[in-house]
């Protein structure tokens, strides 16, 4: 039996100590957490998502209060109760709808960054497939809550995206059928997608956030030069007070206070959004309500989704749902298709550097393709765009097998 | 004492994945199609005083069936790939009343959004992904790896009864022409 103290009041500091520990919890979770100092304000991004989501969180639980999933319902329950009648419904609504999209930005550039770093090998390989786990968790939470304003953007997406399920040739109408519960989007498709949307992906994604927290602890956060240094030896500099020669600071209150300022730039832009340009995260065509029998002329994804969706587009169905398939999994194989055991930023690592910026450049022009009718010369760069995307991935092997080491950190 | 725990272990493993595997099996019925889904599938067509070379659009399964009573010309005005055979002579139509008629679903084989009719053209141009059918529901060009579907139906005079299985369709699945 541990110690208590019996003479310490309820709920004093002491009688917490006691019984939850609150002050190794505090060492151990934040103020003796260790952040390299070498780092920008591109490592402020995770908590950026985080905060993001918690805006996702916060607005969805107001719209979950008056919204319906029913098919003749949902609609008007939407735009007109939530819009109209419920006092700052616009609010939670636009919110939520333009968190939705600007934390796919967010996600792009926190993966750009640990691409651009070197932040998923030597031991950070958990650190990016947990990462991988929670965007493919967020893109399935997002498609599942475009699903339920019941607009015509919403049943045509679920129309095409089930029928990936019959996988091109082999015809597994059954299964289609079967994730729909019917043979085309009804009512057994609004409410499975609205369960997944408010309970089951948001318990995915809340678990995958600790796990990701979980896989950086040990190998801890990467910095500018890709540098190796003792955590801990830095960290004992520290708590002796030689904190210019450290090279660490704790999370808490020195990273912390660095992220809140990040945050507060980041949510003056986000909010300017939100108030001025909701409408980005508005597609007219889901203003009208969904109609099996009329598909809107030009169906599109959300912009976040279109660069997968183009390197579907210029291929025959089986060829390019392979391609599809190809490019969902691809990014997961990133630490293992790097042969380089550099950790360094990716202009000090030669032909790894042009591959990087042409991924880049590559992954811009198919959104902008995906987006545009196919047609004409759209249909041609589109296609070279996606054959320059599976090229580049084949590559990458080749090209950081033969990378030089990178020697002398500053 | 190891090895009864590995005895317990392993019963309770069994025990357990027991459960699990009903579990699994209900969850899986539980996304089944509902019966009153299933009964709803039949739809009547009636096809007298149809307009040649018209588009029509029928309900059936909740999908958009596309109906052309196709002219005795129906060359695609322009072929992709050379591909611009007459549809009048298409072996996928279906005859009724002495007139022949184009019977589809009316979901581009590529990813399922609905083809627009372009009746000067005597085609079909799909607004997704740029795939194009003729009048008989025929792919004349890619992405679609397939023509457009044609329902299970039965001939009564001028109607037709979509889901049901007549002998007509008997006869086309015989030769090779519905799946």
């Amino acid at each position: 039996m541990a110690h208590f103290d019996l003479n310490a009041r309820p709920f004093s500091h002491q009688w917490l100590n006691d019984r939850l520990a609150v002050d190794t919890l505090k060492r151990v979770l934040s103020t003796e957490y260790w952040i390299p100092k070498n780092i920008n304000f591109l490592w402020a991004m995770g908590m950026v998502l985080a905060a993001t989501f918690g805006v996702l969180l916060i607005s969805g639980i107001f719209l979950l209060m008056y919204y319906i999933p029913d098919t003749k319902l949902a609609f008007d329950s939407v735009n007109h109760t939530i819009m109209g009648e419920v006092g700052y419904g616009w609010l939670w609504r636009h919110m939520h709808g333009v968190a939705a999209s600007v934390v796919f930005l967010i996600i792009y550039i926190h993966m750009f960054t640990g691409i651009y770093y070197g932040s998923y090998k030597r031991g950070r390989e958990l650190i990016w497939l947990s990462g991988m786990l929670l965007f493919v968790s967020f893109s399935a939470e997002a498609f599942s809550g475009y699903m339920l304003p019941w607009g015509q953007m919403s049943y045509w997406a679920g129309m095409v995206i089930t029928n990936l399920f019959s996988l091109g040739s082999l015809d597994l109408n059954g299964l289609v059928e079967w994730i729909r519960g019917d043979y085309v989007p009804g009512q057994a498709f609004l409410g499975r997608f609205f369960m997944l949307h408010v309970l089951l992906m948001p318990l995915i994604i809340m678990a995958l956030i600790v796990l990701h927290f979980g896989t950086l602890r040990i190998p801890h956060v990467n910095n500018k030069d890709g540098e190796e240094f003792d955590f801990e030896a830095e960290a004992e500099k520290w708590k002796a007070g030689k904190r210019k020669e450290s090279k660490v600071i704790p999370f808490n209150p020195v990273f912390l206070s660095k992220d809140t300022f990040v945050l507060g730039i980041y949510f003056i832009f986000y909010f300017y959004l939100v108030f001025y340009h909701f409408e980005f995260a508005m597609d007219p065509v889901n203003f009208d309500p969904a109609n099996g029998l009329k598909t809107p002329p030009h169906i599109y994804p959300e912009w976040y989704f279109l660069w997968s969706y183009e390197i579907l587009r210029p291929f025959s169905k089986n060829a390019g749902l392979i391609a599809f398939g190809f490019a969902q999994v691809i990014f997961f194989l990133l630490p293992f298709l790097d042969r380089s055991p550099n950790v360094a930023p990716a202009n000090r690592r030669g032909l790894f550097s042009i591959w990087f910026w042409i991924l880049l450049i590559d992954m811009i022009v198919l959104s902008v393709m995906g987006k545009v009718p196919p047609m004409g010369i759209y249909t041609t760069i589109g296609t070279v765009a996606a054959w320059t995307f599976i090229i580049l991935w084949i590559a990458l092997p080749f090209i950081t097998k033969a990378e030089k080491t990178v020697r002398g950190h500053k | 004492m190891s090895d009864r725990r590995d005895f317990f272990g392993k019963m309770l493993g069994a025990y357990a994945g027991l459960g699990a595997l009903g579990a699994l099996y209900a969850a899986k019925r539980t996304w089944d199609p509902l019966p009153s889904v299933k009964a709803g599938g039949f739809t009547t067509l009636d096809l007298s005083n149809m307009q040649e070379n018209k588009l029509y659009v029928e309900k059936w399964r909740g999908k958009p069936i596309l109906i052309i009573k196709v002219a005795k010309n129906s060359k695609p005005a322009t072929a992709p790939n050379g591909n611009d055979k007459n549809a009048y002579d298409d072996k996928r139509l279906i005859t009724v009343g002495g007139h022949k008629y184009m019977i589809v679903v009316g979901l581009c084989t590529h990813l399922g959004c609905i083809p627009d009719y372009f009746p000067e053209k005597n085609k079909f141009i799909c607004p997704c992904h740029g795939g194009q059918f003729n009048a008989a529901g025929e792919v004349l060009k890619a992405p679609p790896p397939s023509p457009l579907v044609i329902p299970p139906f039965k001939i009564t005079g001028t109607k037709v009864v979509l889901g049901e299985v007549g002998s007509e369709y008997k006869k086309l699945k015989e030769a090779g022409v519905v799946a």
